[in-house]
């Protein structure tokens, strides 16, 4: 498979990452070889095996539902870039109506 | 006195300070000097800074990010005088370790070698720092990594490389390469290392130690920044055998707060450790040797199945079919669950931050401000592989002859005990010789991803020396790797200790420049 540089750009789109042109230049052909190589498990008859995530397939793993102490807010906004009123604070999300 | 303690293992430095020889506190000061003298810290005030980057010495080993030595001084006393009061102490208790940067420990900035958690400091401890810290071993520091765990020679790490303290202009394997520095410089007895793809195993066999990645889901994922979530693993480094076993049984225990924690533990490592090989079914796996492997590496492998077979040993020649299509498995399934586990990075929570208008903006911005190239990488074939159109030949597929894999396991360990293979292709390369190329750097994981797949045990042990390619009178540490089935990590142990009493390793570099030991 091979990427072009504006199918590059879409799947930075979709990552949040603001690529500049010369690195858009350079992934198209690495992530082309890579994905090349990624592709020979393509050639494996592998229609009726079931997908592994877990090698002891845990399922719907659960703890009791008990209270129990949590991290406390102050100590957790502390690593946050911007705070505002005890919470994270983020530029403009929704679009003002025009 | 102070080249005496640092030389030590684990075992040996614990049994000093359980009978009263030594202190906790001469032991950490022992190894912060080593540090002082060895690996390029600015040892000022409590947390001592790694030298930036552009400022360092060569001939240092620079495997610390940050060393705690304040807390760690701190810690030693405590330890100390509850000795003294005659309080029970756990079998570590006093020693030093170094631990991956990857490992959160409160109060102790966690970077994972990254700019994008530059100035973070973790609000609470993994489960993995909570149990080294009940059992009294004290943590020195956070060390060197690639950025996010991703790599197989800490060159991309966003503070500069870590060097092999068998030869200071090659590197030491990655991504754990700083915990496998610090114990192979003498620097520490005992590291902590993480292993997704190889991560611990081919750094231990590029700086002859032992490493190992322990059953998935037998230590707890939390507190462990997420690299590939069904693959990661914490592990420990250690100049031994039988140390590495101490410190692994420390940290495995079922966690409730690690829902892909399971309840069951493997059979007491140090119990059968000493039982010898004799009539033990080796399995030579025929897809992990031959072509793509150095002649050294070859030879010295075979070397040790000759070794095997005259300590009792009975070798036996098995196939994995699948093993070769385990690196293009992996290279879909780990960078899939790194586009979605590094998607947290976003300006928000955590981390730095670049300012833009917009929130879509800001997260962009700061996403491409924050991550190095490999991990840019990971997350673009992440992204790709798991977009509309796409899921099903590359991550379902990958995941289904993930299933092959672990089948192909299943029935090799029917005709044979453990299995074994070179632990990488090849003995330390020389820093930037692979840095272009990314396939290049992905095939240094072609041994040790199968295990890694499907979540057996696997470790790596010095199996001897051998020359590299490009330097025919070098002698640079070649691993073994011996795996062995689910939750038998006890069988791997036991064949690697006694691999190592018959060889008579000395895991102590002799000759760099920053890491002379006075003998």
């Amino acid at each position: 498979m091979s990427l072009s540089p504006d199918e590059v750009r879409h799947v930075a789109r979709l990552a949040r990452l603001a690529l500049s042109d010369d690195e858009v230049a350079d992934l198209a052909p690495q992530l082309s070889e890579i994905l090349g190589y990624a592709e020979q498990v393509g050639e494996v008859a592998a229609d009726e095996v079931p997908p592994t995530v877990h090698p002891f397939a845990l399922k719907d793993v659960t703890r009791p539902d008990e209270p129990r102490p949590s991290l406390r807010r102050e100590d957790i906004l502390a690593g946050a870039p911007a705070v505002e009123q005890d919470r994270f604070a983020v530029p403009r999300i929704v679009a003002e109506e025009g | 006195m102070t080249s005496e303690l640092i030389g030590l293992t684990a075992a040996q430095l614990a049994a000093r300070l359980t009978a009263g020889e030594v202190s906790a506190r001469e032991a950490v000061d022992a190894h912060l000097d080593r540090i002082v003298a060895t690996d390029g810290v600015v040892a000022d005030g409590d947390l001592w800074p790694a030298e930036p980057a552009d400022q360092r010495s060569d001939d240092q080993i620079h495997a610390f990010l940050q060393v705690r030595a304040e807390a760690a001084r701190a810690h030693a006393d405590d330890i100390d005088r509850r000795r003294a009061a005659g309080q029970k102490l756990g079998p570590l208790a006093g020693v030093p370790l170094a631990l991956k940067d990857v490992i959160t420990m409160r109060g102790a900035p966690t970077t994972c070698g990254s700019k994008m958690l530059e100035g973070w400091v973790p609000p609470y401890d993994a489960t993995v720092t909570e149990l080294l810290h009940d059992a009294d071993v004290v943590v020195l520091g956070k060390t060197n990594m690639d950025e996010f765990a991703m790599g197989s020679s800490t060159e991309n790490s966003a503070y500069g490389d870590t060097r092999n303290p068998w030869d200071l202009d090659r590197v030491p394997g990655g991504s754990s390469g700083g915990s496998a520095a610090a114990v192979a410089a003498l620097q520490a007895p005992l590291s902590i290392g993480t292993d997704t793809g190889g991560s611990i195993r081919q750094p231990a066999a590029l700086t002859g130690l032992v490493g190992a990645k322990p059953t998935y889901g037998t230590v707890s994922r939390r507190g462990l920044v997420a690299f590939a979530s069904s693959l990661d693993q914490a592990g420990p480094f250690a100049r031994t055998v039988e140390d590495a076993a101490m410190l692994q049984t420390v940290i495995q225990h079922h966690d409730p707060r690690d829902s892909t924690s399971v309840s069951e533990s493997p059979p007491d490592l140090l119990a059968t450790l000493r039982d010898g090989v004799e009539g033990l079914r080796i399995g030579v796996v025929t897809e992990l040797q031959g072509e793509g492997y150095e002649p050294g590496v070859a030879e010295t492998f075979q070397a040790a199945l000759a070794r095997y077979e005259s300590l009792g040993a009975e070798i036996v020649e098995v196939s994995l079919p699948h093993a070769p299509y385990g690196l293009p498995a992996y290279y879909l399934i780990a960078p899939s669950e790194c586009s979605s586990n590094l998607a947290r990075f976003d300006g928000v929570r955590y981390g730095q931050r670049v300012d833009a208008a917009t929130a879509e903006e800001m997260n962009a911005a700061t996403r491409s401000a924050g991550f190095g190239p490999e991990v840019k990488r990971r997350i673009m074939i992440g992204t790709h592989a798991l977009s509309s159109g796409y899921f099903d030949a590359y991550y379902l597929q990958a995941s289904k002859v993930r299933t092959l894999i672990a089948r192909d396991f299943a029935a090799a360990f029917e005709q044979a005990d453990v299995l074994v293979s070179p632990t990488s292709p090849s003995v330390a390369f020389g820093l930037g010789t692979k840095t272009a190329d990314p396939i290049a750097m992905y095939l240094n994981d072609v041994a040790t991803v199968p295990a890694s797949l499907a979540g057996n045990p696997a470790l790596s042990l010095p199996a001897g020396l051998a020359a590299a390619p490009d330097a025919p009178d070098s002698a640079l540490p070649v691993g073994l790797q011996i795996m062995a089935p689910l939750l038998r990590d006890d069988l791997m142990y036991r064949a690697a200790w006694a691999f190592e009493q018959d060889l008579g390793f000395t895991p102590m570099p002799a000759g760099a420049r920053a890491v002379e030991v006075a003998q």
